[in-house]
């Protein structure tokens, strides 16, 4: 009862809120106010309807929450998919295998002929999926918080472009030195910020992806200013001449490889010593170093990890525009590609990578729905944030086998 | 003082000083431990000890004075100012009043961070997969398991560290500082927040790494019972200062440390 109250306060509320908007309309041409009360009905209905539900929602997760807590043994807990699915090797190995074949055969899947669009798609959001995954490094293992991650981006794209300009660097060799780049500067970034934190950190990345973009921007000379840097040559393939179509599937294999050379990297990376000790300074930075971490060592080397494959899928993004200008590595970027990495769930290389393709598959896609996709797009991260704040996947815990422990052998991995 | 039948020196600290701004935290305070010896300080709430812990451990440079180490089998440093990480190498480890856990990592975790600065597997390690990898990966799970079982927690070993019991925490942090191979352990009110039982079982896990695992124990304790029944030694502090020092059955009689305790005479 106190729901349907409130719902019809918030109705009503919003039906005042949007009057403004919604109802009335000057018609310039008949010089007359039109009143489109119908609206208004519909604002109202719409308002109470989500209110009511959202209420509703509220109240059965917080439920479910206090039945969970009130549960006495642990154990009973209902595993999640993505836990269960970690935990069994065989399922885990046949769905990797499944994911494999498809995103191989996909481009033969999904076009034909001359038609090549969803390819090209595919291939920016795989793009996007590396920075991701790169950024997890960073923000999602270590909890180094940086808005300016693109800032890396752009300078694998024009170590390309550059090198390839102006010294006739192919695009096999280039790739590696983007990626060597993207290191440095993210050693460079690194080293003055290793005592902020929080907020301030985020300030000094903002600012540090900024001046990016604007030395790149007024640096005509070097750079090609705002105009940006044509011509950058597309992948070479054993010096073959490759057709439209060619050149994006051949593209699309070389983005899946860096995927997976990601994914296998940074799982290496994050069950070792090194990722526990990022994971540990982004739990507790005091009792980590107390611990016999080095903080500055283990703060840099995220960044500079991190940093390593956005200048490598910078390269490729080059390659596969033919074209690069500052426009391409603005803040917005940056926040879509942190958004990926809370949106999956800190740490979680599965979830980022979910997160990654809906991103920015979905606004693609969504198209179709022109004017409000974008209003669709906000509101799902809104109700993601509202609903599962930890992200897609989240809650992992990995299991070590310890085979060699005397007498009780605890069998809790069930 | 330094009577030879207590064995080497280990730490050495002498004339420390902190301030915090114009409040002297610490006032000129001296302690020595000596291998194999369990000691206590003590002292009312406010009197500085978590600070001198914070000065010892690197996590503060103290204002003034020496902290002196000698590691068995090592020489001699001068440690005061050092980074918290590099004193730890050196070997002293140590446990946090306020629990500072990494909660969102398993307990086999927490302890194998404890292994980090044992192991030397380097990024370009990692990433290949390499032979060193893999078995100090090996050597660093079946080292922590070790110790958990030693403080009663391999059961729930692979459990997030938030979600243990505050006494389970706090015998966590131990078994995290003792994975770092210390030859001193510094516990800072390992028994606080635990019921007379836990307590009970901690007293036996401090006695029995002392000889178990030949290592030197500095401890914090309000629980006077505890202290009293375990330590070799105690130091009294009160506003900073250090006011009294020696065996339980001294401090227990010394009439500075019962007119410092008069008021607090619940935690006796
Ligand atoms: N970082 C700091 N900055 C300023 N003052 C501090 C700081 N840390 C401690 N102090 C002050 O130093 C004094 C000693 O504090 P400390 O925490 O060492 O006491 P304690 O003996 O550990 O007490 P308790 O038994 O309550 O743990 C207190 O007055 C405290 O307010
Ligand atoms: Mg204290």
């Amino acid at each position: 009862m106190a729901h349907l109250k409130r719902s019809f306060g918030i109705g009503l509320w919003f039906m005042f809120l949007t009057l403004p908007l919604m109802v009335v309309r000057v018609n310039t041409l008949n010089h007359e106010v039109e009143w489109r009360w119908s609206n208004m009905i519909w604002v109202g209905i719409c308002a109470f309807a989500i209110a009511w539900f959202w209420q509703f929602s509220i109240e059965r997760r917080t439920a479910r929450r206090a039945h969970v807590a009130a549960d006495a043994h642990p154990e009973v807990e209902k595993l999640s998919l993505a836990q269960r699915l970690a935990d069994d090797p065989v399922l885990s190995r046949r769905v990797l295998i499944g994911a494999a074949v498809v995103a191989m055969i996909f481009p033969w899947l999904v076009s034909t002929g001359q038609n090549y669009y969803h390819i090209n798609v595919m291939v920016s959001a795989l793009i996007f999926v590396v920075l991701g995954l790169g950024l997890n490094i960073t923000v999602g293992l270590a909890g180094l918080l940086d808005l300016g991650y693109i800032a890396f981006f752009a300078v694998g794209a024009y170590t390309y472009a550059l090198l390839s300009k102006n010294f006739d660097l192919g695009f096999w060799t280039c790739l590696p030195l983007g990626g060597l780049m993207g290191m440095l500067f993210g050693v460079v970034l690194g080293f003055p910020i290793l005592r902020l934190r929080g907020d301030y950190l985020a300030i000094v990345t903002l600012g540090f992806a900024s001046i990016t973009k604007i030395v790149l921007e007024n640096w005509d000379t070097v750079f090609g200013g705002a105009a940006g840097i044509a011509g950058i040559p597309r992948p070479e393939f054993f010096g073959m001449a490759l057709d439209g179509r060619q050149k994006s599937v051949y593209t699309y294999y070389i983005v899946l490889a860096l995927v997976a050379l990601t994914i296998v990297v940074t799982t290496r990376l994050k069950n070792s010593r090194v990722g526990r000790a990022w994971m540990a300074l982004r739990e507790d930075e005091i009792a980590c170093v107390a611990m016999g971490v080095d903080m500055a060592r283990t703060k840099l080397s995220a960044y500079a990890l991190g940093a390593f494959w956005a200048g490598l899928v910078g390269v490729i993004f080059a390659a596969h525009n033919n074209f690069i200008n500052p426009d391409s590595f603005t803040f917005m970027d940056s926040a879509m590609i942190l958004a990926m990495v809370v949106l999956g769930g800190m740490g979680s290389i599965l979830g980022v990578i979910i997160a990654g393709l809906a991103l920015k598959l979905l606004p693609e896609y969504l198209r179709a729905f022109a004017e409000y996709r974008m209003l669709v797009f906000g509101a799902v991260m809104v109700l993601m944030m509202i609903f599962r704040p930890q992200g897609l996947i989240n809650n992992m815990r990995r299991k070590y086998e310890c085979d060699t422990v005397e007498g009780d052998h605890d069998d809790g991995a069930k | 003082m330094t009577a030879p039948s207590k064995g080497r020196k280990l730490l050495e600290v002498s004339g420390l000083t902190m301030d915090f701004g114009g409040l002297r935290a610490i006032d000129s305070v001296g302690l020595d431990i000596f291998e194999g010896e369990i000691v206590a300080l003590i002292g009312p709430n406010g009197a500085g000890k978590t600070t001198f812990f914070n000065c010892v451990t690197g996590i503060y440079e103290p204002t003034a004075g020496e902290v002196m180490i000698h590691p068995p089998g090592e020489k001699s440093r001068r440690i005061n100012g050092m980074k918290p990480n590099r004193i730890t190498t050196l070997g002293m480890a140590r446990t946090f009043q306020n629990i500072r856990l990494f909660p969102a990592m398993t307990v086999l975790e927490n302890v194998m961070i404890g292994r980090h600065c044992r192991t030397g597997t380097s990024i370009l390690d990692a990433i290949l997969n390499s032979r060193r990898a893999v078995r100090e990966e090996r050597e660093t799970v079946e080292k922590s398991y070790r110790l958990l079982k030693k403080v009663g927690l391999a059961d729930v070993a692979d459990e997030f560290s938030r979600n243990l019991s505050y006494g389970a925490q706090r015998r966590l942090e131990i078994a995290r500082a003792m994975a770092t191979d210390p030859f001193l352990l510094l516990l800072d009110e390992p028994a606080a927040g635990m019921n007379p039982q836990e307590t009970l079982e901690l007293d036996e896990l401090i006695v029995r790494i002392r000889s178990e695992d030949k290592l030197a124990i500095l401890l914090i304790e309000h629980d006077m019972k505890l202290v009293m029944s375990i330590s070799d030694r105690i130091y009294v502090m009160e506003y900073g200062k250090e006011i009294a020092q020696g065996t339980p059955r001294e401090i227990k009689e010394n009439p500075r440390v019962i007119e410092a305790y008069l008021g607090e005479e619940a935690h006796a």
